[in-house]
């Protein structure tokens, strides 16, 4: 597609990430859940995956959903600048996606998780790869972080013990709306990443083959009863 | 002489995230289930009295008087109607005193409804709050919660008897998959032993909670209700009823220091182990002769001594029995064929009453296919208040 002078100049600067390798952890049901990084070729399925949770007041899945719809849109149509998103699937259906970008090569900043599959701490997981992504791969310093919901604090403010830096506002100032905004350091990440990120590498061609085409799930738990082409 | 008390009725909601709604209308909801299953919602007109068990409303959903108000909720002016508070065992307290009420002769169809909405509040506040039962001064504000007691327990026992983190684990793969099969349970997903103990990621996926204990070591956090009818088997109002009773062949409580440390030794339970033998006596009956038993596992640690308490096993050696599979559903002793506390859930009010309404499934054979005890003819419920300082024992007899 030829991109004309003005889209161009629409465009945010992109510096390039390194890119996350995939893994696999194997859930305590026993299912393996294919965590890998999500490309642009996935972003129908991702969007398709978040949408229906709109609807979803309760714990926050509707502004997690719509918020998470918007950066992957922006991240689809170029108006977000270095986002990246992970995801894991299990037999290739999308069980959880996370969003976040790097802000200028040292400081991360993470967007949003969700949950799709629930019950077997998907989530934690893949906030744990975010992290690891953040600071491992993109050698970032720190993260910033905000919750939506009260489910959400717990994991990463309480169990990640992240610093509170709402008193430094607004100088520590996340991108979501001016809410507290918490960090997670490279110090912290290092105390804490033993008991929090798992993963096996290399994945297994075969295994990693699962995940290669995405499936949208055809149920939600957090919607009874509404089933995709239903 | 008492009369045959026997349970001609029950109801039960899923267990799991409730709080969107009032605590009130949930049990409600079990009360009308137990009423439709008795034969019919006209029956709340013959019952004599109501006992309501809840531990902790007030703090939960700043609520009192719910006995009151499930009245009122369920159109049943004038009968009279109690809140029965004895912490987690506040269910199994309340059928007891259903029990004595029928037995006193002052009321022949008594209705037992208990629940709990937990999760209106985090999880950290709900372990805040399930821990103001621990003693003030001693215990409470030294910052001990009752997962931070179910570690130590845990440790000595470990240390004692040489238990192992993978022994938790095998409990906890038994009772999610009972879990799995019943229609009720919180979390009905299955678990495996190599992905939650065995496998290279079980440190992350099968996380400390107060270590040793894991979080498949420990009961969620949990909303739900329960209830059961009982009557008098020898009163003409129990031909009202159409389903055959299960009969209420032992009920018994005791009590054990509020102070876990004034204790001889802290593993043994001495007030299970006193209700057990209460209710044993009043049936008739020995360990032996129990087809499966509900023990009350907010901590897996928890099955285990419960399981040496009541006579199953000898003490230090229940985990091996474990190991043996005994305790699956086709061992000697099935033991939480709902899937427990673990992962049936712990709506702490409620519990009580819920592991009732598991054993009169199983003796009527109205368990789901693959968790039915094949032919059971009593079962057992334990029903653990405090941190095992206030027990009841029910004792259920198909006859």
């Amino acid at each position: 597609m030829a991109i004309d002078e003005l889209e161009k100049k629409l465009r945010p600067p992109e510096r390039g990430l390194p890119p996350y390798p995939a893994k696999m952890i194997k859930l305590a049901s026993g299912e393996i859940m294919v965590v890998r990084e999500a490309r642009r070729e996935d972003i129908g399925a991702l969007l398709g995956t978040v949408y229906p949770l709109i609807e979803v007041a309760k714990d926050y899945y509707d502004i997690v959903a719509a918020r998470m719809y918007n950066e992957l849109l922006a991240w689809y149509r170029y108006r977000i600048a270095n986002e990246f998103a992970i995801v894991g699937a299990i037999d290739g259906e999308i069980a959880g996606i996370v969003t976040s970008r790097d802000v200028d090569g040292k400081l991360g900043m993470s967007l949003h998780t969700m949950t799709i599959k629930r019950g077997l701490r998907v989530g934690a997981q893949l906030f744990a790869a975010k992290m690891e992504h953040h600071i491992e791969y993109c050698k970032e310093d720190e993260v910033w972080i905000v919750a939506e919901s009260p489910i959400g604090f717990k994991r990463w403010m309480i169990e990640y013990e992240l610093e509170d830096r709402s008193a430094q506002y607004p100088a520590v100032r996340h991108e979501l709306g001016g809410v507290p905004t918490f960090a997670l350091t490279r110090k912290l990440w290092d105390a804490v990443k033993a008991v929090k990120c798992t993963g096996t590498r290399p994945v297994p061609p075969e295994i990693l083959k699962t995940a290669d085409k995405l499936k949208m799930p055809n149920e939600y738990v957090q919607l009874p009863g509404w089933k995709r082409n239903g | 002489m008492a009369p045959r008390i026997g349970i001609v009725g029950i109801g039960h909601c899923r267990f799991g995230n409730s709080s969107d709604y009032d605590l009130v209308d949930v049990i409600a909801y079990s009360a009308n289930d137990a009423l439709e299953d008795a034969g019919g919602l006209a029956l709340r007109k013959e019952v004599d009295q109501v006992f309501v068990g809840n531990m902790a409303a007030g703090m939960f959903n700043h609520q009192t008087a719910v006995a009151s108000a499930l009245i009122s909720r369920m159109d049943m002016e004038p009968c009279p109607a109690e809140l029965i508070e004895n912490g987690p065992a506040s269910g199994a307290s309340a059928i007891r005193m259903g029990y004595m009420a029928i037995a006193s002769g002052m009321a022949d169809v008594v209705l037992v409804a208990a629940g709990e909405i937990m999760r209106t509040v985090s999880g950290w506040e709900a372990t805040n709050i399930v821990a103001t039962m621990a003693h003030t001064e001693a215990e409470y504000n030294m910052g001990l919660t009752l997962p931070g007691f179910a570690g130590m327990f845990t440790r000595l026992y470990m240390q004692k008897y040489g238990l192992t983190e993978r022994d938790l684990a095998l409990v906890a793969v038994k009772d999610h998959a009972n879990a799995a099969l019943n229609k009720y349970a919180h979390v009905q997903i299955p678990v495996t032993i190599e992905a939650i103990a065995d496998g290279p990621e079980a440190n992350v996926v099968n996380n400390y909670v107060a270590e040793p204990l894991r979080m498949y070591s420990t009961c969620p956090i949990t909303d739900g209700s329960a209830a059961v009818i009982l009557v008098n088997m020898d009163s003409p109002k129990a031909k009202l009823f159409k389903k055959k009773p299960i009969r209420i062949a032992g009920i018994a409580s005791a009590t054990d220091t509020h102070c876990v440390h004034n204790r001889k030794d802290p593993l043994v339970l001495d007030a299970v182990r006193l209700s057990a033998e209460k209710a044993y006596k009043m049936a008739g009956i020995g360990p032996a002769d129990i087809s499966v038993a509900e023990l009350h596992d907010a901590f897996v640690i928890f099955e285990l001594l419960n399981s040496e308490e009541v006579g199953f096993f000898e003490r230090g050696k229940s985990f091996l029995g474990v190991r043996n599979h005994e305790t699956e559903i086709g061992g000697r002793i099935p033991i939480n064929t709902s899937g427990g506390l673990k992962a049936k859930g712990h709506p702490v009010g409620a519990t009580g009453v819920s592991q009732v309404v598991e054993l009169v499934r199983q003796l009527r054979g109205e368990a789901e296919e693959g968790r039915q005890v094949k032919d059971p003819k009593y079962g057992m419920a334990v029903n653990f208040g405090g941190f095992g300082n206030n027990v009841v024992t029910t004792i259920l007899a198909k006859d």
